[in-house]
């Protein structure tokens, strides 16, 4: 427990701070929050209205309006990709004032005369306040990954409308929710994880099926986001190049962090930033150079051994020396680059090639992913929407050092929010590429054989044959005329030039300083040709079109690499933990024994890299198939999120506003739940794809490498489908204990604090303003605060 | 003139403080603070002997941070 001089130490006053005029005005006097020393803890929330502030948010839901109807609405013509700026930016307010208020105070009811657990243990270590700012943004970087830059990329092909709808409203229903409802459950409980949360509230099994579910999921994601990054990088020397040159640009910060200036973090930052932008440079003179080019030229199969074999050299290594500097590296990229982005989309003022909803937002088989509409355009666009992986984080370091209740719905929905954003700059990067390039770049080469048809030929380029599978899809453009493959550039002479079919293919190619952009599934191409047309528009011109969509390469690909690290950690500690519930290896639990390091390091390493290697192996190109198996498995986890929340409100007896998380977990299962039955039942499941393959491989037609990639897609496709099952077992066993308990609870009527494990009241002493920007009311309760505190030192003082 | 440039100064103060505590430089500071008040009279670590204990500390309790 702190005392008053603690926080006094902790905060010393400036001299100015301390002329406090008791100046509220009556109504404001009411909304303060004083403990029983007097000391001023908080302010009530409370919406004042006034008339210019009316006025304001009358005029955002007027914007919002109009630009969502102009989405909606148009036909036939171009619109300008801010709109979907504009129509964000003004959900996000509404949705933060409005809803996340109501939710604030009907369901966690944030108290700031209660202190939150970095008050309550205060130790110095994970549990210690951090200044809300700070955290938001500390937050921000612990949820955001490269998910939703992929997500709504593979989603646009169905047309920009349904994505951004589910981005939007998906969000602000269900993804923030779900984040700050998290956060606001284990805050309340001393910062405990999800796994423990679960286990104090529904039972042992309940805790056991979560633990269980997050290290199959995050073992998914990881090799699902390695298999992006891979794509990206395959056969492109300048990407090799520049990601491979990451790894000692880290070991020279690290270096220098520990030897030369310790503690110097940003120092190093920066120091590493310059290299890593003078290794981008680099890259390009590498894949320029016949000798150089040939040796950084690497396949996906020898990615897959080099990053495995660098994975398991990164949890051999010191932290210092290869994974803390990276983590910087990656931060800065994170948030430096979204800035950039959200600039050049203003500057650039791109035009969506896309219409609202194309052809085959009413078939099942296009090629980003196979599937109706409902549900698999909802799991394809996870990350940016509701994602289950939130709830990890949101019960990890953030509870433990947010300083006050009221802070939790900036921190926890703010976040999210920033996080669909990025899903929404994802969509505009791939909706304002010509629909010809989008589907040439995205569709795999046996995909482009099949859709061609009799216009395929063997001799022809790639290039070709993708315009000529392109030609042969019936998708129309925003003008309501069959799509075309265009992309503008500049001639020899330096003019304007809007190349068109193959033309336009190879020129993209030229101008990016790849080999070729045909089929470059998963995403990570398209979103860095998007990004590089926004950059390139007001930071250097055409000529710095290569460098930028390096730039942004290695933008997702340090965010995977991070993942990578991170996640066969997390694994590896998860695994530990779980075998040592296991009597005869409790030794496994501790984490300094380094056989058990090993060992539980193989595991996790085994358990990712098996499934990347079979994604890689896949004949269809494997982000086809991952897609599913990971959309599926993050949102099932976003569901149990979403039900240990509901369990927590019935048993404080807040049922009556339990449809607050209650929707979204309906309307959760019903996607997850309807698209895992269709991976295991009918025809688009994993076992009707096995039972093709293996009637193809019993009739005898196929030979060498058609009947190796036969066998390899066969294995894929049972794995896939053992995976569904096991994911729907697991997860409607814990929805139906989630439901006992809240029949149960709901039953016997007995609720409260003490029927769940949230911690009883404890008097706050600290201050701190609740949202990004303090109030005036706050400024005034600040002064107000340190002069009390001054005032109650120096009777201590006076008293000693 | 005087008044713009002590807005500036204070801009970048403001902004070198948040890079300071979002990065974790800050961290150290934090650490005496809290060290001062807990234990009043005693010698606190030096800041390479505390980066070396928080960074066993970390190694032993990793955070999750979110693939995806």
């Amino acid at each position: 427990m702190t005392n008053v001089a603690s926080s006094a130490a902790a905060q010393a006053p400036a001299p100015g701070r301390l002329e406090f005029e008791n100046d509220y005005t009556p109504a404001e006097a009411e909304r303060v929050i004083r403990n029983s020393k007097g000391l001023p803890v908080g302010v009530r929330p409370k919406m004042v209205w006034t008339w210019p502030k009316a006025l304001l948010w009358a005029a955002i839901a007027i914007v919002g309006a109009i630009g969502w109807s102009i989405l909606a609405v148009s036909r036939g013509e171009q619109i300008s990709a801010i709109w979907f700026v504009i129509v964000a930016l003004c959900s996000y307010a509404i949705a933060y004032r409005f809803y996340a208020y109501y939710i604030q105070m009907k369901i966690m009811r944030t108290d700031d005369a209660n202190a939150t657990p970095a008050e309550r243990v205060h130790d110095g270590a994970n549990f210690e306040r951090a200044d809300r700012r700070v955290l938001f943004g500390q937050h921000f970087a612990g949820i955001s990954g490269a998910g939703p830059l992929v997500g709504p990329i593979l989603a646009a092909q169905m047309g920009y409308l349904p994505s951004v709808l589910w981005i939007i409203l998906g969000v602000i229903l269900a993804g923030a929710v779900q984040d700050m409802l998290v956060l606001w459950i284990s805050a309340k409980r001393r910062g405990r994880s999800l796994g423990q949360m679960a286990t104090d509230e529904m039972g042992k099994f309940g805790g056991m099926i979560l633990s269980i579910f997050l290290v199959v999921m995050t073992a998914i994601a990881m090799a699902f986001l390695a298999l992006v990054a891979i794509k990206a990088m395959a056969s492109s020397p300048w990407a090799v190049f520049s990601i491979g040159m990451t790894i000692p640009i880290a070991l020279l910060m690290g270096c220098y962090q520990r030897f030369l200036r310790p503690g110097r973090v940003i120092e190093t930052t920066l120091l590493g930033f310059v290299l890593l932008v003078l290794d981008i440079v680099a890259g390009g003179y590498i894949a320029d150079s016949p000798v150089l080019a040939p040796i950084f030229t690497l396949t996906a199969p020898q990615l897959v051994i080099a990053l495995v074999i660098y994975s398991f050299a990164a949890a051999a290594l010191p932290h210092w020396l290869l994974v803390t500097p990276r983590d910087y590296l990656s931060t800065l990229m994170k948030i430096g680059t979204l800035v950039l982005l959200v600039i050049g989309i203003l500057i650039a003022n791109p035009s969506v090639q896309v219409p609202a909803l194309t052809e085959l937002a009413f078939t099942s088989n296009g090629p980003t992913f196979s599937g109706d509409l409902f549900p698999f355009l909802f799991i394809t666009i996870a990350c940016g929407a509701l994602s289950g992986f939130h709830g990890a984080v949101s019960s990890g370091l953030t509870p433990k050092a947010v300083e006050k209740e009221n802070q939790i719905r900036m921190i926890g929905y703010g976040s999210m929010l920033v996080e669909s954003f990025t899903a929404v700059i994802a969509l505009i990067a791939a909706i304002t590429l010509s629909q010809g390039l989008y589907f040439a770049t995205n569709m795999s080469a046996a995909q482009i054989q099949a859709t061609a048809g009799e216009s395929y030929s063997a001799e022809a380029s790639p290039e070709a044959n993708a315009v000529a599978a392109t030609e042969n899809m019936q998708v129309s453009d925003i003008e309501g005329e069959q799509m075309t493959t265009t992309w503008e550039s500049v001639d020899e002479n330096g003019d304007p030039v809007v190349y068109e079919g193959e033309e336009a293919l190879t020129k993209a190619a030229e101008d990016l300083g790849e080999q070729s952009i045909v089929s470059r599934t998963g995403g990570a191409t398209t979103f860095a040709m998007g990004m590089a047309n926004f950059l390139k528009s007001y930071l250097g011109g055409q000529g710095s079109l290569g460098f930028w969509y390096h730039f942004a390469i290695m933008f997702e690909a340090l965010f995977i690499l991070t993942t990578v690290d991170n996640g066969t950690r997390v694994a590896r500690y998860q695994i530990g933990e779980m075998l040592a519930n296991v009597k005869r290896l409790k030794k496994f639990g501790d984490p300094t024994w380094k056989p058990g390091n090993i060992i539980t390091t193989l595991v996790a390493t085994a358990l990712w890299g098996g499934l990347l290697w079979m994604g890689v192996a896949d004949a269809n190109g494997g982000i086809n198939a991952m897609v599913p198996i990971f959309g599926i498995s993050n949102q099932l986890l976003a569901a149990a999120c979403l039900m240990l929340v509901t369990v927590c409100v019935v048993k404080m007896g807040r049922a009556k506003y339990a449809w607050i998380p209650v929707i979204p977990l309906v309307w959760d299962v019903a996607v997850t739940f309807t698209a895992d039955f269709q991976k295991i039942f009918g025809p688009l499941s994993y076992f009707t794809t096995a039972a093709n393959y293996r009637a193809q491989i019993d009739s005898g037609a196929l030979e060498g490498e058609a009947l190796a990639n036969a066998r390899a897609a066969l294995s894929n496709a049972y794995l896939d489908g053992v995976l569904s099952v096991f994911f729907l077992v697991m997860m409607g066993v814990f929805l139906i204990v989630g439901i006992v308990v809240v029949a149960k609870t709901l039953i016997s009527g007995k609720v409260g604090v003490e029927t769940t494990s949230e911690e009883p009241f404890v008097e706050s002493q600290w201050f701190a303003p609740s949202g990004l920007v303090a109030t005036k009311l706050e400024k005034k309760v600040q002064r107000e605060y340190s002069a009390k505190l001054h005032e109650l030192a120096q009777n201590a003082e006076a008293a000693a | 003139m005087n008044l713009v440039l002590n807005k500036l100064k204070r801009a970048w103060r403001g902004i070198v403080w948040y890079l300071r505590e979002v990065s974790g430089e800050a961290r150290y500071d934090h650490y005496l603070e809290h060290f001062a008040v807990e234990h009043p009279g005693e010698t606190p670590m030096s800041e390479v002997e505390y980066l070396r204990a928080r960074e066993e500390y970390d190694r032993l309790h990793p955070n999750t941070s979110c693939c995806c």
